[in-house]
């Protein structure tokens, strides 16, 4: 009886040391639930089979991956051991001390933020902002692009029709206002026997849609956050007259160019109004395009891409997310040791050819990387010029002030483009003052 | 002796736990039911209740552990209560409340009646009515958002079908003042049924003999209706009014998925704006102050509407 006994304890320490040890050698990722985290998924394979640790997911959609995350991050609770957050939230992450800070460990691996992009660096990873203080490794480069039926754009009727109404060919837009004319011509044009309409653009409400939609526009006629960075001094900035007119120019194409009802879309919407053959033009991130390009629908030789229009400025809406090591995770070196492999030349270069978007020089300044696909000459362009919304700690209290007014203004129809501008202003400017900065 | 199962119970009842029991008192033997209720009482409602009251004084932010809490006097509630924005939000929920109410109460009130006289497939019918209440709100609203989608939703159509106003040139949840009408129209769908049943209730608890007493008089059925039949269901109506009024001053999840607030501003309840000030932005002291004097206001305004009902029961 004792010897039986015996040899079930032994069995049973044994099963559980194999039980802690499976549990040091595994990882879970955090990320929205969207095409790249499917290619980052088949990505970590090769991690898996390197190391021998069990790689985990957690992907949540996007509209509740901001409320998700948060919640687990101000709750200490230990979900993820890796997060690849919006870049929105490295202010406060750092600040709550809920990223750990990876510059001794870049030092020691040898890692360097030389190696890329320098405006990925800026936006994913520094805090404060443009310091040497990384909190994330730039995973994922990003920014609000546009795609169009190009079959369409090429049939010589729609052709003669637009050069007759406008007097030049029908192309790809090379300014904002350029683009609010070809969407207004396509707007209940008969194609193919349906009725179509000009461009699906962000108009959501709840979390950050309008603000990245009209942000695209707004940074194209020369919008800026504050006179001198730092200062936070908004007044003349944020409603300054070019701040306005692109605001005016947003409401018109939401008013004049977009299909109806179309009044609380984000990506899902505008993907579906584009692959449904609704629109003649979508912006979306560039995230989306290798999927969109593969479409057996609407993709291939159908779509073109093109980067969000200059007017005064170029400039487009920065997306995309650096990887951050959850602080209180209980499996640090597996965390890090991601991120060394993550960092890779080799991997990054993979990287970009699943559908990911790497941020590393090696890739972005390879030769033939322009040509790699029909958006990566786009996406470069974009990544030249990007701008982010504020990334202070009260960053979620800034953009629901500025999602209420712009919505108020564009789809509800409150008030003027000014008093929106204004409006914020007011609201951006009490919270600050809460803050302690003004 | 006498031989009842108490009696049999106290003879099989060991003498030592006899005497113990013996040595409680009524009182005591009734705070030990209590107490378990009373406890859970008070961790999970008083306390934090006390606990928001707390920090609806201060500028707490749940999400900022390393920020100093400072004790901010009465600065929650006065931004609060001088801010324009709140005081609309105030008046879309009394909006949205006394018209889903009102409706509730006519349609409700008018199906019961009907409902009420005894005709072939009665029962099917009721089945039929109150469907809609034993559905999620996630479910309505998720399928009246396609319902109301301007180019491909049954509404929309009909609206063309019978008017001859193209489907697309409106949108039943976007700009236009629609909106505000348009979730009053999918509460009142959903939870007619509910006040339709309470108020049957009211009517088949009326006894006959009542009416034929009436009938006697010669009183007219109209005479009847309102000297018979709505005081004697007034109790159960208003009891209705008062479990409406609760439940659609804290409306959310319909109204959340039909329009997200919107328009603009446009259909953005209390309840909506108190979710976005405490989990969005994280404003736990201000949200605190913002919940208290929500829960103030339903306290009141429920506390003399009870007292209401209790008059018109004692009539």
């Amino acid at each position: 009886m004792k010897a039986r006994l015996l040899a079930a304890s032994a069995v049973a320490a044994l099963l559980s040391s194999g039980a802690a040890h499976a549990q040091a050698n595994e990882l879970t990722l955090c990320w929205a639930a969207w095409d790249p985290a499917n290619a980052l998924v088949e990505l970590s394979k090769d991690f898996e089979a390197q190391t021998g640790t069990k790689m985990n997911f957690e992907f949540v959609p996007w509209p509740n991956f901001a409320d998700r995350m948060l919640n687990e991050l101000n709750s200490g609770g230990q979900l993820c051991d890796l997060l690849i957050g919006d870049s929105q939230w490295i202010g406060g992450a750092a600040e709550n001390n809920w990223y750990l800070r990876l510059n001794d460990f870049f030092d020691q691996e040898g890692i360097s933020m030389d190696d890329f992009a320098p405006a990925t660096v800026y936006a994913y990873s520094t805090w404060p902002k443009g310091t040497p203080n990384y909190f994330a490794l730039p995973a994922m480069g990003d920014a609000n692009g546009w795609f169009y039926r190009k079959d369409w754009f090429a049939r010589p009727e729609i052709q003669a029709a637009f050069k007759e109404k406008y007097g030049r060919d029908l192309a790809e837009p090379k300014t904002q206002k350029e683009l609010l004319e070809i969407a207004q011509f396509f707007q209940g044009r008969e194609i193919d026997g349906k009725t179509v309409y000009g461009a699906s653009i962000f108009t959501e409400r709840g979390s950050e849609g309008i603000t990245m939609g009209a942000t695209g526009a707004l940074y194209a006629w020369g919008f800026k956050y504050e006179n001198t960075p730092g200062k936070y001094d908004m007044e003349g900035a944020v409603n300054s007259p070019e701040a306005v007119e692109a605001l005016e120019f947003y409401k018109e194409l939401y008013k004049t160019a977009t299909p109806p009802g179309y009044d609380n879309a984000y990506m899902e919407q505008s993907l579906d109004a584009f692959k449904s053959g609704q629109v003649a033009m979508a912006m979306n991130w560039f995230a989306f395009f290798p999927g969109l390009y593969a479409d057996p629908n609407t993709g291939g030789d159908k779509i073109d891409f093109f980067v969000n229009p200059a007017q005064n400025v170029a400039a487009s809406t920065l997306g995309g997310q650096g990887i951050s090591v959850v602080a209180n995770t209980d499996n640090m070196d597996g965390a890090l040791a991601y991120i060394k492999w993550f960092a890779q030349p080799d991997v990054q270069a993979k990287w970009w050819s699943m559908g990911g978007y790497s941020c590393h020089n090696a890739v972005l300044n390879d030769p033939g990387f322009k040509d790699s696909a029909p958006f990566a000459g786009d996406f470069l362009d974009a990544m030249g010029g990007v701008q982010d919304f504020w990334q202070e700690p009260a960053y979620a209290q800034l953009l629901l002030a500025m999602q209420e007014r712009l919505h108020n203004y564009i789809v509800a129809d409150k008030g003027t483009a000014q008093e929106a501008l204004d409006g914020l202003i007011a609201d951006w400017t009490e919270v600050f003052e809460d803050e302690g900065k003004l | 002796m006498t031989n009842t199962p108490i009696d049999r119970l106290a003879r099989a009842t060991p003498p030592d736990m006899a005497k113990k029991v013996r040595g409680l008192s009524d009182r005591a033997i009734a705070w030990i039911f209590v107490a378990p209720t009373i406890f859970l009482l008070l961790a999970i409602n008083i306390f934090p209740l006390i606990w928001t009251v707390r920090l609806s004084f201060t500028n707490y932010a749940a999400n900022r552990p390393n920020r100093e809490v400072e004790f901010v006097g009465l600065r929650n509630y006065i931004r609060i209560l001088t801010d324009d924005g709140i005081w609309a939000n105030m008046q879309t929920t009394a909006h949205f409340l006394i018209w889903t109410i009102v409706l509730q109460v006519v349609i409700g009130f008018s199906l019961a009646w009907l409902i009420n006289r005894k005709f072939k497939g009665n029962d099917l019918l009721t089945t039929l009515i109150v469907l809609p209440m034993m559905l999620s709100p996630a479910v309505v609203g998720n399928f009246w958002t396609f319902l109301y989608q301007p180019q491909i939703g049954l509404i929309n159509y009909v609206v063309e079908l019978f008017t001859g106003i193209p489907a697309s040139s409106f949108s039943m949840l976007g700009p236009g003042g629609l909106a505000k009408w348009s979730i009053i129209i999918v509460d009142t769908w959903m939870w007619t049924p509910f006040v339709m049943l309470i108020c049957l209730a009211g009517l088949r608890s009326i006894p006959d003999y009542i009416y034929e007493a009436a009938e006697i008089d010669r009183a007219s059925k109209w005479r009847q209706f309102w000297t018979i039949t709505v005081p004697m269901v007034l109790p159960f109506l208003m009891l209705a009014v008062l479990f409406r009024g609760i439940e659609n001053f804290k409306m959310f999840d319909m109204v959340v998925l039909l329009t997200g607030g919107g328009p603009g501003n446009e259909t953005l309840l209390a309840s909506i704006d108190l979710k976005r000030e405490a989990f969005e932005k994280w404003r736990t002291g201000y949200s605190s102050a913002y919940a208290i004097i929500l829960f103030v206001t339903v306290f009141g305004l429920a506390s003399i509407y009870v007292k209401a009902l209790n008059k018109v029961k004692e009539r």
